[in-house]
């Protein structure tokens, strides 16, 4: 008799076309040498996209403020480098906490409520801790940031090169390592139990979850996350600045997961690098109108694509012969 | 088992059970009918903690669950089988059955035995099984969660007559282990009857009738007179 566990951990197994994304992400560092500055920003990127997708794509939880805890990780990440805190690893690893802890202070506000005072309530969050980091200069470096940082060598051996070998590895190690550890999450009764409260809170009350409890373990998760991304982003960048907490960020990161595909965890992996590599190639052709070919393709997924450049993906390889589509 | 003493409550601020006291005996199967709007509904929907309570008492045991909140009451060993159903549309019928489990004699094993048909779709998502196959997951999904006591909420309503025999026939394998006590709201009398060995008739948020179901089933007359049938 196969269990309700083995059933899990069936649908959640690793799937071949997975080992493909992996093996072609690590083999951008060989074809594209002189890409690797931007290749590394759209795996930070896709790092934050992921942490947006745990509460919104597997929990229902709207974020329209997901960058503070982004701008945490970072101002903490680069506070740490400068006062002699140079370790990155550890250093990434205490910014996600500090963005876990702030997760856990403001969630109890956030997920008393759902809809549209929820987006309000994230955003305001948002807005008051941008305004709190632009004044609070000494510690934030106000509009010019934190420059300078300087790191240890990575596992005290691997120097940060100019042209940025070291950081690519970094970024894609951050990524891959807290990809697996989602993903586990999913697969697990809690990730389970997280998305039956999307589909209907009130019938996980009565079959015995706690829902706030749940929820808030949640939020801080994606939190941490959230804040390792900006660690690293700071990092690997040698800078923390007023734009990690800004509105902006926040509405990219819900764009790129759009993009991508909400709650399936790779739409994180795919809507990033879309959305950056157009943004990218559209600034180059319009320095002043990419902005319009972004709205055109989030106009397209909104209204042709509901699932997204991988829910494409996945209902053109069900066509194939062979193919199942989900 | 179960006792409610002078329970009062409805939905905002609205009373639609008034000063209700009931005794379940463990492992009985009492049925409530009545007319539509009489309160039986909501009388569940008051001890799984989703209507309004206003006054009163409900006890479990010796535990009062009156202001609890409604997952504690689950905890505490309250299971419910809502009207409409409420499966989890994207998740497996496995993981349907994953989020509401806890310790006790109904395991996934037991539960697939019950409901033969929802082992063979174990990796069917909730959204793709038929009306009959929900129903039977959310009484599959209740019995995991292992309650000492079943709250069931018209589980036959909108299923086609053979898929209703093939549910009751799984429901009085459920209520003749006597392990459980079930509290059943069922608009087919024959079904309530069928399955119950007490039977309850409300009105206007009040029980009018209290007996035997056996005794019911040979008294048509007074199902007729109390039912508003006549």
């Amino acid at each position: 008799m196969t269990t309700v566990g083995s059933t899990l951990l069936e649908r959640h197994r690793v799937r071949p076309a997975e080992y493909v994304y992996w093996i072609a992400l690590a083999s951008v560092f060989f074809l594209f040498p002189r890409n690797l500055s931007l290749a590394t920003s759209i795996m930070v990127m896709s790092l934050f996209a992921l942490s947006l997708d745990l509460i919104l794509g597997f929990a229902g939880v709207v974020s329209f403020g997901h960058a503070a805890f982004f701008g945490i990780g970072s101002y903490c990440a680069a506070q740490l480098a400068l006062h002699g805190w140079s370790e990155p690893i550890s250093g990434a690893l205490i910014a996600g906490l500090a963005a876990m802890v702030f997760a856990l202070v403001v969630g109890p506000l956030v997920l008393r409520f759902t809809g549209l005072p929820q987006i309000m309530v994230t955003l305001a969050i948002g807005i008051i801790l941008y305004e709190a980091a632009n004044k609070a200069s000494s510690i934030t470096g106000g509009d010019d940031g934190l420059g300078g940082i300087k790191l240890m060598p990575l596992f005290g051996t691997f120097e940060w090169t100019a042209y940025g070998q070291t950081a690519f590895w970094y970024a894609f190690g951050w990524l891959l390592l807290l990809f697996i550890a989602l993903r586990i999450v999913i697969a697990s009764p809690f990730g389970v139990s997280l998305q039956g409260l999307r589909e209907n809170t009130l019938r996980m009350r009565f079959i015995g979850t706690p829902v706030f409890g749940r929820l808030l373990r949640a939020y801080a998760m994606s939190g941490f996350v959230a804040g390792v991304a900006g660690a690293v982003s700071a990092q690997v960048n040698k800078f923390a600045g007023l734009d990690m907490l800004s509105t902006d960020r926040s509405i990219d990161v819900l764009v790129m997961l759009i993009l991508g595909g909400v709650g399936k965890l790779y739409g994180a992996l795919i809507g990033a690098p879309v959305y950056m590599l157009v943004h990218h190639q559209a600034s180059e052709w319009n320095p002043f109108h990419w902005m319009f070919v972004v709205g055109g393709l989030l106009i397209f997924v909104v209204m042709f694509a509901r699932g997204g450049v991988l829910g494409l993906l996945e209902a053109g390889l069900g066509r194939l012969p062979g193919g199942r589509a989900q | 088992m179960l006792e409610l003493r002078n329970l009062t409550g409805g939905w905002a601020g609205t009373t639609v059970i008034e000063n209700l006291s009931l005794k379940l005996a463990s492992g009985d199967t009492t049925a409530i009918i009545g007319r539509n709007g009489v309160g039986k509904s909501t009388l569940l929907e008051l001890v799984v903690g989703r209507a309004e309570r206003q006054t009163g008492q409900i006890l479990l045991g010796d535990a009062d669950l009156s202001t609890r909140p409604g997952f504690k009451r689950a905890v505490a060993g309250i299971g419910y089988v809502p009207q409409e159903r409420e499966v989890f549309p994207s998740l497996t019928v496995a993981e349907n059955l994953s989020v509401a489990k806890r310790p006790g004699l109904w395991t996934e094993e037991r539960v697939y035995e019950l409901f033969p048909g929802l082992a063979h779709r174990r990796r069917n998502l909730g959204w793709q099984l038929s009306g009959g196959e929900q129903q039977m997951l959310s009484v599959a999904r209740a019995l995991i969660g292992n309650p000492k006591i079943l709250l069931m909420d018209e589980p036959t309503e909108g299923l086609a007559p053979v898929v209703v025999e093939k549910l009751v026939e799984s429901l009085r394998a459920v209520v003749g282990d006597g392990s459980l006590s079930v509290l059943l709201v069922e608009q087919s009398i024959d079904v309530a009857l069928d399955l119950s060995t007490r039977c309850l008739i409300m009105d206007r948020g009040r029980i009018v009738h209290d007996g035997p179901s056996a005794a019911l089933r040979e008294d048509p007359d007074t199902i007729a007179k109390l039912m508003g049938l006549e």
